[in-house]
């Protein structure tokens, strides 16, 4: 059996569980980037000559990849469940450091073997399952890319639960946006070198999911920040287009600094002069790194997730990123790209794990980063018109849920939320593009509403989404919602949920976060589809091409959260179903850091899906039943209240306006409950309703409203990207000061050349004399 | 020159002849390129870089490097000195008035060479004022050869496709439409 | 004979080339220049080839005086082509280059 396991240190440890392969699938995933690489290079080269413009190539290419990329996943199921490590092994081989064995890297911490002990107390519940758990077997194969001074540089592929996750998650959106393409960018000028490019990021992030080192892991990285910058600037004749390619691939740029210093750092302390995640990891695990290191390539690696993955305060890009075409939108700005950041957290998870000394603790950098994006994003979404910026903004606020569930330590959550999101906010952005083609804008308020009778697919597929997105039971992100805000540990009624730590702040937020993204999604779909059409023309449903693919991915969205279902949901013979995504996905081996897993929390669910629908139940109010009415009164099509409270000025004048204009409702309720309950009972119970309730949810709604508008104004557009500008200038004007050197004449530039050399020179013979 | 007198003074054996010979052509050279580098004609300053040029020639042979030597005065004398000539006929430059170069660029550039000259001069006291040459007999063109055709094949072969290549792009750069 | 004279009288050659390329506008005389600084890094080559008795130094030469011809050619093309154009071959008119 070409397969060795080397165990760690100490009786607690897991073995590191590494193989070089036993299925065909898993050992060539290589396959499955190789594919949409090589249509890049077809469309490119011979793309503009074939009958369809080489779109045929790219979902031909991106089509094998998913197929490959589900035969990949069903042979890591039957992997994960029936690959028993033989016992022979556990003692075979032990190996100091990290030897090559043909094509397989086999590494080992210690000399030791497990010797099988039970966990102890030190580590309890973590320990206590991964003994119940046989490990995970990831499958590294690498070779040698070349060798330098003591130093290999490997190229290899990792495949384990994460990367078959995320081939899958790619691959699908990849097809759907492709099939998608073909109609949205029909007819564009550059429609093949849109599908090239397409192709391109597929492979980059494919590359990068695949990546078995952080060398391999910074090139996609690269990559796909390049192919944002292209298809962001896909009409790059508009000068806000191509300002908008160019502010993404800026704000990365100070990420990447960040990813390039944790790299460097992780490759000195945790690597001992190597690249590959595994021995990292297991380094990290096995305790022998200094923790002020692994702290410093903690921040500097959250720095990187902060612009890859628009955490605030580096998010300013990705609303502005919508200038690219929609479907480039989907694909990057919502399903794939921005996860490369919590993809990086999650596969170097002990780094963040160990460097934040997640467990056992109530803060730390990435949580916090998290949490307050989730809020910020939620807010800003309130006061955008363009409906792609809401869904931006929201993106932004979902990735901060997911930075925060990594921050807490809830770490199949975050990954079990990017996998739901993928497919809601594919649907969501496809749809919005959707709606966009038919009316040929972006603008909600003036060119949109009423397109549900226009649109009966979209809309359909739009409100699954959206219902999704905001946690409704039993749709994917209530699942995946519920259980990072159980994974918090914050909670503390009914037993609570454990977990690594409580992070009550957190689950604040989070909390919040969910009923701000209910009335958010609600004023959207209000906007777009109900009232009176704002737009000129007749919108019209579009055809197959865009509809097909909002309806497969609406599927994934209602279902997806299925896949994952919380210990104790169900019981008695189906009870095998529960937790089949964390089962196959979480890593249970010596490369994967000890992490507690939180218990959900029946009490906590009902508290947030109350929450969640509060959000949801205000804005219905407001814009379905306030406006709605209001707008049938006076015969126009409205957005907002006129009188609402955004046009006020003094907070009690806006009060008290807002309950003297309340009369459709009024009129409404007096007529269902009088209708209902006569008396004095009713009389009471609206008048507790009008002033009370009706109070304090306006309340709550006002002061969201002039948060989110505050933030936008005095925070966001000052402030960041204040810093953003004044460093442009600062740059600019340190040119302005070299630009005297730069006469142009090539004499004086030879002139400074040759005197520096000399003076390097001197410098060296000083040196070497010293 | 004092590198002349110090070799005198050490125990191996000195060809005087050759140090006279060398200091000669040394001088020669030195003021042929200060020539090449001040005069005002271009025709001139072509004239005596091919001074310069034989004196280099004249150098390998002391070296023992006669096919070097021979080489030189081949190509260096019989065939880019005639197009340097080639140049200056097609090009009409003006003949003498080179000498509006302003004073300030003039000390600039000397100040940067003279640096050079310090630092090279430092270096090179400082490291091999041991090594002496003992050149009894010159090397042969044979050995020569056999180097050039087994061991650096492959730059030979690289230098070909330059030459070809430089060959093409000349005539792509200079040609007239 | 000493190394060091070889050496010393090729540093020598190198800084007035250098001199040379700096100071001179006319593109002939830059040229020119350069190729003073080439024939110095051949004696160089060659001293140091005689030094270690080593015949790489005189092929290396030999290289150098392929290169250096392939050099005069592409740069007299462009003084020539600097000339059409320009009617002039005054290196210090050329100052597109600058920022």
């Amino acid at each position: 059996m070409n397969f060795l396991l080397l165990a760690a240190e100490g009786a607690t440890e897991l073995p590191m569980a590494v193989s070089s392969g036993t299925n065909w699938f898993l050992e060539h995933a290589w396959i499955v980037p190789l594919l949409p690489a090589l249509s890049f290079v077809i469309i490119l080269f011979f793309g503009k000559r074939m009958p369809k413009k080489g779109a045929e190539v790219g979902i031909a290419a991106v089509g094998l990849a998913f197929i490959f990329a589900v035969i990949t996943g069903v042979a890591w199921i039957d992997h994960r469940d029936n690959f028993q490590p033989s016992p022979a092994a556990e003692h075979a081989v032990v190996i100091d450091g990290s030897v090559s064995v043909g094509d397989q890297v086999v590494l080992a911490a210690a000399e030791t073997p497990v010797d099988g002990v039970a966990a102890e107390g030190t580590v309890g519940e973590a320990g206590a399952e991964a003994e119940a758990e046989h490990p995970t077997v990831a499958i590294h194969k690498s070779t040698t890319w070349l060798h330098n001074n003591g130093v290999g540089f490997d190229a290899g592929i990792l495949v384990d639960g994460l990367s078959v996750l995320m081939l899958f998650v790619v691959t699908l959106v990849s097809l759907l946006v492709h099939v998608y393409s073909t109609d949205y960018v029909a007819g564009d000028r550059g429609y093949t070198h849109f599908f090239a490019f397409l192709s391109l990021f597929t492979a980059s992030m494919l590359f990068f999911v695949l990546s078995d080192n952080i060398l391999q892991m910074v090139v996609g990285w690269e990559l796909v920040g390049v192919c944002s910058f292209v298809l962001i600037g896909h009409w790059w004749e508009e000068k806000a287009n191509s300002d908008a390619a160019m502010k993404a691939f800026l704000t990365n740029r100070v990420g990447d600094t960040g990813l390039l210093i944790g790299v460097i750092i992780l490759f000195f302390t945790a690597g001992n002069g190597s690249f590959d995640t595994l021995t990292i990891n297991s380094n990290i695990v096995n305790g022998g790194v200094s923790h002020t290191a692994l702290v410093v390539a903690a921040m500097s690696l959250t720095a990187a997730v902060m612009s890859k993955s628009g955490q605030f305060i580096l998010h300013t890009w990705l609303p502005d990123a919508m200038a690219g075409p929609t479907p480039v939108s989907a694909l990057i700005h919502a399903a794939t790209m921005v996860v490369a950041g919590i993809y990086m957290v999650a596969r170097l998870y002990p780094v963040f794990f160990e460097g934040m000394q997640i467990g056992g603790s109530s803060i730390n950098l990435l949580a916090v980063v998290g949490a307050i994006t989730l809020v910020f994003g939620g807010l800003l979404a309130f006061v955008q018109n363009d409906i792609k910026k809401v869904l931006a903004y929201s993106t932004i606020s979902q990735l901060g849920y997911m930075a925060m569930a990594l921050g807490v330590g809830a770490w199949t959550a975050a990954i079990f939320h990017l996998f739901t999101h993928a497919f809601f906010k594919a649907c969501l952005f496809l749809g919005a593009g959707s709606a966009s083609h038919a009316v040929h804008s972006f603008d909600m308020k003036k060119d949109m509403g009423g397109l549900k009778k226009w649109m009966p697919h979209t809309y359909r597929t739009f409100v699954v989404a959206s219902l999704a997105l905001a946690g409704v039971f039993p749709l994917a992100g209530f699942w995946s919602k519920d259980e990072i805000l159980s994974g918090t540990g914050g909670w503390g009624l009914f037993g609570g949920t454990g977990g690594n730590g409580s992070y009550t702040f957190m689950l604040v937020m989070g909390t919040f976060g969910a009923a701000l993204t209910g009335a958010y999604m609600t004023r959207v779909i209000y906007l777009t589809f109900h009232g009176e059409f704002r737009g000129h023309g007749t919108p019209h449903e579009n055809g197959r091409r865009i509809i097909v693919p909002l309806y497969v991915l609406a599927t994934v969205a209602l279902l997806g959260g299925l896949v994952n279902l919380p210990p104790g949901f169900i019981t008695g013979n189906h009870s095998s179903w529960q937790e089949r995504f964390g089962h196959y996905v979480e890593p249970v081996a010596g490369y994967f850091p000890h992490i507690a897993h939180a218990t959900p929390s029946y009490s906590l669910a009902i508290a947030s899906s109350l929450v969640a629908f509060a959000g949801i139940g205000y804005a219905y109010w407001y814009y379905f039943v306030k406006l709605d009415n209001l707008a049938k009164a006076t015969g126009e099509s409205l957005t907002e209240l006129p009188d609402g409270f955004v046009a006020k000025s003094g907070v009690a004048r806006a009060g008290h306006t807002l309950l003297v204009q309340k009369y459709y409702l009024d009129h409404l309720y007096t007529d269902i409950i009088a209708g209902t309950t006569k008396g004095a009972i009713a009389r009471a119970a609206n008048w507790v309703n009008q002033n009370v309730i009706d109070g304090t949810v306006d309340l709550v709604g006002r002061t969201s409203v002039k948060a989110g508008r505050f933030t936008y104004d005095k925070i966001d557009q000052p402030i960041i990207d204040g810093i953003v500008n004044a460093s442009g200038s600062a740059s600019n004007a340190a040119g302005d000061g070299f630009r005297i050197v730069q006469t142009g004449k090539i004499q004086q530039y030879a002139a400074l050349l040759f005197a520096g050399a000399a003076l390097l020179g001197g410098v060296l013979v000083i040196v070497l004399s010293l | 020159m004092s590198a002349l007198f110090a070799a005198v003074s050490t125990t191996a054996p000195i060809f005087v002849a050759q140090n006279v010979f060398f200091g000669i052509i040394a001088l020669l050279m030195i003021v042929s390129a200060l020539k090449v580098v001040t005069t005002s004609n271009v025709v001139h300053a072509a004239l005596w870089l091919v001074l310069v040029l034989a004196g280099a020639a004249a150098q390998f042979i002391l070296l023992g490097s006669e096919f070097v030597a021979v080489t030189q005065v081949l190509v260096y004398i019989g065939a880019v000195v005639v197009l340097f000539l080639f140049g200056v006929m097609l090009t009409r430059a003006s003949m003498g008035d080179d000498e509006t170069v302003a004073s300030e660029k003039r000390s600039m550039a000397a100040v940067v060479a003279a640096l050079l000259l310090a630092v090279m001069s430092i270096a090179l006291i400082d490291s091999f004022s041991d090594d002496r040459l003992v050149i009894d007999q010159p090397q042969l063109v044979t050995t020569v050869a056999d180097s050039i055709f087994s061991q650096y094949i492959v730059p030979f072969e690289a230098v070909s496709v330059l030459l070809l290549a430089a060959l093409i792009g000349a005539i792509v750069v200079a040609r007239k439409d | 004979m000493l190394l060091n004279q070889f050496l010393l009288l090729a540093a020598v050659l190198f800084c007035i080339g250098v001199y040379g390329v700096l100071v001179r506008r006319n593109g002939m005389l830059v040229l020119m220049s350069i190729e003073i600084i080439l024939n110095a890094v051949n004696i160089n080559l060659v001293a140091f080839g005689a030094l270690t008795d080593n015949v790489g130094g005189e092929v290396f030469a030999l290289f150098t005086i392929a290169v250096a011809a392939a050099e005069v050619g592409i740069g007299l093309a462009i003084v020539l082509l600097m000339y059409r154009n320009r009617r002039s071959i005054d290196l210090s008119e050329a100052d597109l280059l600058k920022g």
